[in-house]
């Protein structure tokens, strides 16, 4: 067990290492840095001022020199200067944590909430009516942009109860209705995507189980369908439903790129967008990195709880 | 050495006859996939209105109007103007194109990409193999809109960069399920057979193991069609994908976005039901297909 997260955690560092290495060589590639868009909404090029912020920001550099100055700064914990605020990275990136952190969190508990119990239900009761209306929506779920969801939902609330939802962010110590309102809505619309995916695999998983033997015994036993299907059945189930919420945790971060946008909330994610348009590289690359953790230890946590859930798997 | 080959003991028609043709195979998929045949309707509908768009439009879908903005629904304009005045019917008619053009093309690009690296990877194999999976692990460990809004970016807004940066994520899906497939294949005894026969190695991997992943090739691009005409409309809400004057789905939501929204709920409405309905169609021929070629993914996502 030891030697097997070593291993996964020697993999997991190297895998990071490559990421930073692509991320920063596409914003390299990219076509325009700060100081071109600097000088375009000022209308006018003066090249030698160019040079100079060049200099200043440390762009005139060879690129391996720039890179190899960004994973110094990574293990010193300094993450660089913001190009366009001019303060240090972290102190941008700071705030914006805890917004994307908690919306994450709460939509991740929506889809688990939503996902499972009507996973369960659409598998016991599988091609009954509840059965097919369950898939339709889940269906209906994946296909449905979450911003859109998100924009819809904003508009229901102004035609038919005649309430705006609170569009600037409130602070949960300021009002914390105000505060859990404005969460909930967003939380929902990304949230319903993300249980559709976990509805679909509960139900298959669930349905492969139901036809083994030990459940025929369990039934035969005259145990109640509450005990056969929640302690019998979804006890084996359950890890396949477990993959798949670790890789909805990585998804969802993506989702709420837009999400937050639509719902005017200061977070990661929205504020990703602004950086990478303005080419303010110290904020994008360490967004990107910091995502980038986030996925893979939610996979190497999912990998860790297999041996927790199903004392069957061994770690080789 | 060579010896004449022998006719075969089984007359050829017999056998022949035991392989249904097209139209029965058609009717039997209709007949055990309603869903996934309603899919292929809707697809099918889109792929229409993308050809004949220029035939359906009722105006031109880039011609501003400042007399009749944010205009409701009407008989002129069946399904209202936006805020520079230009007919939303027409543009969600002619956003159909744009939708399939850069959703097929990152699709097939990705795929194509990606499979030719699995079949390489699984049918090398050894260390090659090994590192060409580390290799993927890193581009897919990025979310997929992550990676494509940092690819979108640095290659610039037009419809070949929107394309190209949806089919990168897509790549290590790709080549993960060829790979697979082609490990397997590998294995067989006909690839022994024609490797005994001297065939060189190139030759075996694209002639003779290559045909064999049709199947889950067609399985992967529909499952993939959906989610890559999502980003696209996503990037586009973004500002960050197709760029003006193409009408794309996901822009005409971007600039409708707060501000016209409750003078004009057409204008948020409509686009958003164009693209679920498309990746909807897609996802259920997707799943249909899945169950009917590759058996073993049953269930599966």
């Amino acid at each position: 067990m030891k030697s097997y997260v070593a291993q996964r955690l020697g993999i997991a560092v190297l895998t990071l290492v490559g990421m930073s290495i692509v991320i920063f060589l596409l914003l390299r590639l990219a076509p325009g840095d700060i100081v071109d868009i600097l000088f375009s909404t000022a209308g006018y090029v003066n090249e030698s001022e160019k040079q100079a912020i060049m200099k200043e920001l440390g762009l005139d550099r060879p690129y391996w020199v720039q890179y190899v100055e960004w994973m110094r700064q990574i293990f010193v914990g300094d993450l660089g200067k913001s190009y366009r605020y001019d303060i240090p990275a972290w102190d941008v990136i700071r705030p914006l944590l805890p917004v994307t952190i908690e919306l994450a969190i709460l939509s991740l508990l929506v889809a688990v909430v939503l996902g499972v119990p009507t996973g369960v239900i659409s598998a016991v009761r599988q091609d009954t009516t509840l059965d097919y209306v369950m898939r339709v929506l889940s269906l209906a779920g994946l296909a449905m942009p979450s911003f859109w969801l998100g924009m819809v939902i904003i508009l229901g609330m102004v035609t038919w109860l005649g309430w705006i939802p609170p569009l600037t962010y409130v602070k949960p110590t300021e009002n914390f209705r105000a505060h859990a309102i404005q969460f909930a809505l967003p939380a929902l619309a990304v949230g319903y995507r993300s249980s559709a995916l976990i509805m679909r695999i509960t139900r298959s998983a669930l349905l492969e189980v139901m036809r083994e033997d030990y459940i025929r015994t369990a039934w035969a036993k005259g145990q109640s369908e509450r005990v056969v299907i929640w302690r019998h059945a979804l006890k084996n189930s359950i890890l396949p439903v477990v993959t798949v919420i670790g890789i909805e945790f990585a998804f969802l971060i993506g989702g709420l790129v837009v999400t937050e946008t639509v719902f005017n909330l200061p977070g990661v994610a929205r504020f990703l967008v602004q950086a990478i348009l303005w080419r303010d590289y110290p904020i994008v690359q360490n967004l990107v990195m910091f995502i980038a953790i986030v996925v893979i230890l939610s996979n190497l946590t999912v990998d860790m709880l297999y041996g927790v859930l199903d004392p069957r798997v061994r770690y080789g | 050495m060579a010896r004449p080959v022998e006719a075969l003991p089984v007359p050829i028609a017999a056998a022949r006859s035991t392989q249904p043709g097209w139209a029965t195979t058609f009717a039997r998929f209709v007949r055990r996939k309603p869903l996934g045949a309603a899919g292929g309707a809707i697809m099918l509908v889109m792929v229409l209105t993308a050809i004949f768009a220029p035939w359906l439009q009722t105006h031109d879908p880039i011609a501003t109007n400042a007399a009749y903005t944010l205009g409701q629904p009407s008989a002129d304009h069946w399904l209202g103007t936006d805020h520079l005045g230009r007919d939303i019917y027409s543009r969600i008619v002619h956003g159909a194109w744009v939708s399939l053009l850069v959703g097929l093309g990152s699709t097939l690009l990705g795929s194509v990409l990606g499979g030719i690296i699995g079949l390489l990877s699984g049918y090398i194999g050894g260390k090659t193999d090994l590192i060409t999976q580390r290799f993927l692990d890193i581009l897919q460990g990025l979310p997929l809109l992550v990676l494509a809004l940092v690819m979108s970016a640095s290659l610039g807004p037009s419809i070949r960069n929107v394309i190209i940066a949806i089919s990168i994520p897509i790549i290590p899906r790709a080549a993960r399920v060829i790979r697979a497939s082609v490990l397997s294949i590998r294995e067989m005894q006909y690839v022994e057979a024609a490797r005994a026969l001297g065939v060189q190695h190139l030759r075996v991997a694209f002639r003779h193991i290559l045909p064999n992943t049709v199947g889950p090739f067609i399985v992967l691009c529909t499952a993939q069609l959906g989610s890559a005409i999502l980003v696209e409309a996503t990037l586009s809400f973004l500002g960050m994908g197709v760029p003006e004057p193409y009408p794309s789905w996901g822009r005409m939501l971007s600039v409708s976005a707060a501000e016209y929204a409750q003078k004009a709920p057409h204008l948020v409405l409509f686009p958003g039901l164009a693209i679920s309905l498309a990746v909807f169609g897609s996802n259920l021929l997707g799943d249909a297909l899945r169950d009917t070629l590759d058996p073993r993914l049953r269930g599966s996502r």
